[in-house]
């Protein structure tokens, strides 16, 4: 078998519980950062930066993509960048009109 | 030996024809997900507004459904890798009843909108401002899209359970769960993203 890709891992039970428990711990956080308007300003990128943590746990862990080959990372950061680059491109755009 | 070479399950390459799906469904939602950046920095007050009438409380409801789901969901594919097949199904249900649970709510929410005349084109809309027409145009389309990824989750998550059940799924031979797992994950992930946006933002 291959050394150390998921084809041979199993993530146990208490690593799952524990991203799970994390994600609500965030949920909770995500909510107070809005509501209570700590950062008014920051509040859309704060929430934001929240939801993209809480996204980078459920891929690493429940999607097993921190144990999967760098290859496949490299193809999901291509098709993430492609999106960034389409957003921000049109920004660009809409915005300098 | 040879046979048992041959018969060996190509885990690695199934897992990848599910994750470039899993890309073509990135840029599918990613265009939605651009419409509603441009129209927000366009409109950002009367998104506010718009935004003000959505119900905090089920959206969070929802959150945690979906989250459990996919927690039970994971355990389901590390119960059936550990051989333990009726435990694994039972997690599928469970995964399926929120799924369901999740509809239901979000059924809830549509019913109670529609009940106040806001729906696509419909006369109380219209009268709104642009910004907020937008707003509600948005919220159906990429709730009811990603409602519909749940439901046709739900649906594979079902078969996935029968053959669990019957053993077709099972220790050597669990792709096909992995796959769904996989895809169940993603909408996760999305649903991870719409919530903010729609539900927090006042």
């Amino acid at each position: 078998m291959k050394e150390g890709y998921s084809e041979d891992r199993i993530i146990t039970a208490g690593t799952y519980t524990a991203v799970w428990l994390a994600l609500l711990v965030l949920l909770s956080a995500t909510i107070a950062v809005s509501k209570l308007r700590l950062l008014a300003q920051f509040s859309a990128v704060g929430s934001l930066a929240i939801a993209s943590v809480k996204a980078g746990l459920v891929l690493a862990f429940f999607m097993h993509l921190k144990y999967e080959r760098p290859f496949l990372k490299g193809l999901l950061a291509l098709a993430v960048s492609a999106l960034t680059l389409l957003i921000g491109l049109t920004f660009v755009d809409v915005g300098y009109r | 030996m040879l046979k048992a070479e041959m018969g060996r399950i190509d885990h690695e390459g199934k897992k990848m024809g599910i994750w470039f799906f899993l890309f073509t469904e990135i840029l599918f939602f990613g265009g939605m997900f651009l419409l509603y950046a441009i129209f927000r920095y366009r409109y950002a007050d009367d998104f506010h507004r718009g935004a003000a009438g959505e119900d905090l409380f089920l959206g969070t409801v929802n959150t945690v459904i979906l989250l459990t789901s996919s927690y039970t969901m994971a355990l389901s594919l590390a119960a059936v890798r550990a051989g333990k097949r009726l435990l694994s199904s039972r997690l599928q249900a469970a995964t399926i009843l929120m799924g369901l649970a999740f509809l239901a709510i979000k059924y809830l929410e549509w019913s109670g909108k529609i009940a106040r005349g806001l729906y696509p084109d419909s006369p109380v809309l219209l009268k709104l401002a642009k910004g907020e027409i937008l707003f509600y145009g948005l919220y159906y389309v990429m709730t009811g899209i990603h409602g519909l990824h749940v439901f046709i989750g739900c649906v594979v998550i079902a078969f996935m359970l029968f053959s669990t059940r019957v053993g077709r799924i099972n220790k050597e031979n669990y792709s096909r769960l992995e796959n769904t797992a996989l895809y169940w994950h993603f909408v996760d992930v999305v649903w991870i993203y719409l919530y903010p946006l729609f539900y927090l933002l006042t």
